[in-house]
């Protein structure tokens, strides 16, 4: 085996509060296409981060072509040879393609900038790529594919010996897939190492020659992708061996109540699903993050609008155009961007706690201050809610007890379905414990819940059955039986509904 | 309330120079009737300002601002005085009110259109009300057909100019709409809902706030204070004039939010130190005469001292000048060792 261009060893990274990296070892090869795997939160990103300088490490060593380094910032980690290319095209859409691949370090001639050379290097460089596009248009006349790969192009030509493409395939078609895979393996015989990050399985297993597994940033192991079945793969991002996977015994009865919500082939940002929930009944959505499960929930909450197919709440056919009107629907949805979509930080526990009620109440008529200091008293008892002080400002919270305090912003309105969106991911396993027991209880007080997680072992104790996801699809509706195991589900999302 | 110390102390400050250079500053007597002094003078003087910062203050927590309030104190003031100039009879309260009420209309409508152009159809505010800003001054010479229209009435110069149970009337409008503000935001739940959906407006939204309503009661409530502000500045000279009433008022109040505390960044709000940021600004004009600053310099020293107050407001600014003063200088850094400095 070639020596490894890049080596990390032990290295480790806390924020307050998280290990977001713990002893975690990488090594990169020259002329291969390294996956790095993981759910949300796993240490992926954080890992690269590290890599590329923008965070230092707290403990731990880099090692890039035998040499010790440490990196104070982006820059560095390019000029040594290691370049990224995000998610996101970072580059100006308004200028040329030359002017993109050659900003900030322009051939130039007594000041000023040699245009002709700098146009006949791009065209040079991009025929290199397979990719002879004429280099004088603007980069916005381009596809999104043709923007990575001019991106790619770029970092390329900055001499880079290992290339990171973070999640570059996520707002590609198939074609352009191709396109860029045509790409990375050209550049793979040229001996530069790539480190891939994608949440689709089935481009991991087109192009990585191995993979590297995170999980709550750990190592859990590297791999040659071709000796490792997806099942295992999923099991191994998740958490569970296949070996120590056992049935979990209680399991909840299928219920027979009457239906509360029924939506056919409705659809909007996923492809046209059905999908009824009984009164009292947990429904699961597992899938692997960007399946879809979040779409749903927005689609069935009136965040997002839905395109086709039809919806029913309690009988009546409705069409939700905001969330304002699903609440008024008793639909509750508690959001798993807390920050983004949960948070108001600078107002208080107390202000966060009540802010769904008082906004069904209507400005004028206030939540009376004495009823106020009884709700939330009573849901910082319930959900233990630390510390129990309700005019501290929440964004002093740890994420857990955020979290707390936005799952009762929702149980306050007594909502008949509750959809939860991720509620137990980034809290502690007491948090998680007393979360899951309340789903049980709400759901035996009648209270229909959706419930969203990327914890396996969780969906399935909880829920009454199960709909899967895979590539913004929903591919299966699993009743919860004896037959149905962390195992089935894995299989499920894996290989898409073929049971 | 901790928050309003440092503008109530730079107002005190304030104060306390003008002693220095103006004997009996604080002497507050009765004269036929009406309360005369120079603190009454600044309150009566600083009335529009104060009316339009408490409608800006709500602007501003909302994540927004509203350049347009000058033009809107211009119009509503030339509407007024276009409709009592129309009269027979000048000192008719009858028609007096009708024109008062007609120009406030028309502001509300005005901010109705503020707030539309932000809310539904998502235009940014600074860009929103910048039309209005400009077009504003045009609609107001409109108005006036390009002159300054001059009235003679005795019920509409009480609004500005008159005095009721010993106080000036410009000061009892300010405190009735500042009773009034603090009723419905504090004791009613505009204010939470305000400060929410400027402090995370997705988060608003998916709570099931209506945040386009809200947003356009706002900028209209805002407009509707630019309007009386408009009133009282033109009943005090009883005319109206479209091209200067209510010149540059809007960063005045722009200014006296932010020196009371409000964050033009949304959320939280203080009504409290609104109405001290502007007493504040009218203290400064008012101490710019009496201490003689030469009129080709006033605006530079206002500038100045308006810089210095904003310096002493500022959290990291304080930390910065009084750390380095109390602690000793830090190690230095051994040459040759890069140190990140993390904050």
């Amino acid at each position: 085996m070639a020596e490894a261009i890049l080596r990390m060893t032990g290295i480790g990274k806390e924020f307050p509060g998280v290990k977001a990296l713990d002893g975690v070892d990488f090594r990169l090869l020259p002329g291969e296409v390294h996956a790095l795997m993981g759910e949300n939160g796993a240490g992926k990103s954080t890992l690269i981060k590290v890599l590329t300088g923008v965070y230092s490490i707290d403990s731990g060593e880099i090692e890039l072509a035998g040499g010790r380094v440490a990196f104070a910032g982006p820059l560095e980690a390019q000029k040594a040879g290691i370049s990224t290319v995000y998610q996101e095209v970072n580059l100006c859409r308004n200028l040329s393609v030359a002017e993109n691949v050659f900003i900030g370090r322009e051939p130039r001639k007594f000041g000023r900038i040699r245009w002709r050379e700098m146009r006949r290097r791009t065209a040079e460089l991009l025929r290199q790529l397979d990719l002879p596009i004429d280099v004088s248009k603007p980069l916005s006349h381009y596809s999104l594919a043709i923007q990575q790969m001019v991106a790619i192009a770029r970092a390329i030509d900055i001499d880079a010996r290992v290339l990171i493409l973070d999640e570059p395939t996520s707002s590609l078609d198939a074609g352009e897939v191709a396109q860029l895979f045509r790409v990375m393996r050209r550049l793979k015989e040229q001996g530069i190492a790539i480190l891939f990050v994608s949440h689709f399985l089935d481009q991991i297993y087109e192009i990585a020659d191995r993979m590297t597994i995170l999980r709550n940033g750990r190592l859990v192991g590297e791999y040659v992708t071709a000796e490792l079945p997806q099942v295992e793969l999923v099991g191994k991002m998740i958490g569970r061996e296949l070996a120590e996977l056992e049935r979990l015994d209680e399991r909840p009865p299928a219920r027979t109540s009457d239906t509360l919500v029924e939506a056919t082939e409705l659809g909007g940002k996923v492809a046209p699903f059905s999908l009824t929930i009984r009164e009292g009944e947990v429904v699961g959505l597992a899938g692997l993050l960007g399946s879809g499960r979040t779409e749903i929930a927005r689609l069935l909450f009136g965040a997002d609008h839905a395109g086709t197919g039809t919806l029913r709440i309690g009988g009546d056919q409705v069409n939700l155009r905001t969330p304002r009107a699903a609440m008024a629907r008793g639909v509750a949805f508690c959001s798993e961007n807390r920050r983004e979509e949960g948070l108001v930080p600078e107002l208080t526990v107390r202000e966060n706690l009540i802010l769904a009620l008082q906004a069904r109440r209507g400005w004028s008529r206030p939540v009376p201050r004495k009823k106020q200091d009884e709700l939330v008293a009573k849901y910082i008892k319930a959900l233990n809610i630390r510390p129990d002080n309700p005019e501290m400002l929440i964004r002093n919270l740890s994420g857990g007890n955020q979290q707390k305090v936005l799952l009762a912003r929702w149980l306050i309105l007594e909502p008949r379905l509750l959809i939860l969106d991720e509620p137990t991911r980034g809290i502690d396993v007491g948090a998680k414990a007393e979360i899951q027991k309340l789903v049980v209880e709400l759901s035996d007080g009648g209270m229909a819940v959706l419930f969203i997680s990327a914890e396996l072992d969780e969906v399935l104790r909880l829920s009454h059955k199960v709909a899967v996801l895979r590539d913004r699809r929903l591919v299966a509706e699993l009743p919860n039986d004896d037959t149905l195991t962390t195992d089935v589900l894995m299989e499920t999302i894996a290989s898409g509904g073929a049971r | 309330m901790k928050r309003l110390a440092w503008p109530a102390g730079i107002l005190a400050a304030l104060l306390l120079v003008n002693l220095i250079f103006t004997d009996h500053f604080f002497q507050i007597e009765i004269k036929e009737g009406h309360l005369y002094g120079s603190l009454i003078d600044i309150f009566r003087f600083g009335a529009p300002l104060i009316l339009v910062a408490l409608g800006m203050t709500l602007v501003i927590a909302t994540k927004g601002i509203d350049l347009s309030v000058g033009s809107v104190v211009a119009i509503s003031g030339a509407m007024a005085c276009l409709q009592i100039s129309t009269l027979e009879a000048q000192d008719s309260i009858g028609g007096v009110l009708g024109a008062i009420g007609v120009a406030l209309a028309l502001s509300i409508a005005l901010g109705i259109g503020n707030g539309f152009l932000v809310a539904v159809i998502g235009i940014q505010p600074i860009i929103a009300t910048l039309i209005l800003m400009v077009a504003g001054r045009g609609l107001a010479q409109l108005i006036t057909d390009g002159q300054i229209i001059t009235i003679n009435s005795d019920p509409y110069k009480l609004i500005g100019g008159g005095y009721w149970l010993t106080l000036p009337f410009g000061i009892i409008i300010v405190a009735v709409v500042l009773a009034l503000i603090a009723f419905v935001t504090r004791r009613l739940a505009l204010g939470l809902l305000i400060e929410s959906v400027g402090g995370n407006a997705e988060a608003s939204r998916l709570s099931g706030i209506r945040s386009h309503g809200l947003l356009i009661v706002v900028y209209a409530f805002c407009a509707l204070c630019a309007g009386i502000a408009g009133l009282m500045i033109s009943s005090n000279v009883s005319s109206a004039d479209g091209n200067n009433a209510g010149l540059w008022i809007e960063l005045d109040a722009i200014l006296a939010v932010v020196i009371g505390g409000t964050s033009l960044a949304g959320g939280r709000f203080s009504l409290g130190g609104t109405v001290l940021g502007a007493l504040i600004i009218q203290t400064l004009t008012t101490t710019i005469y009496s201490i003689g600053v030469p009129p080709e310099t006033t605006l530079l020293f206002k500038a100045l001292v308006v810089t210095i107050v904003c310096l002493l407001q500022s959290p990291a600014f304080r930390a910065k000048v009084f750390r380095s003063r109390r602690k000793p200088a830090p190690p230095t850094v051994p040459a040759g060792e890069k140190v990140t400095v993390r904050t």
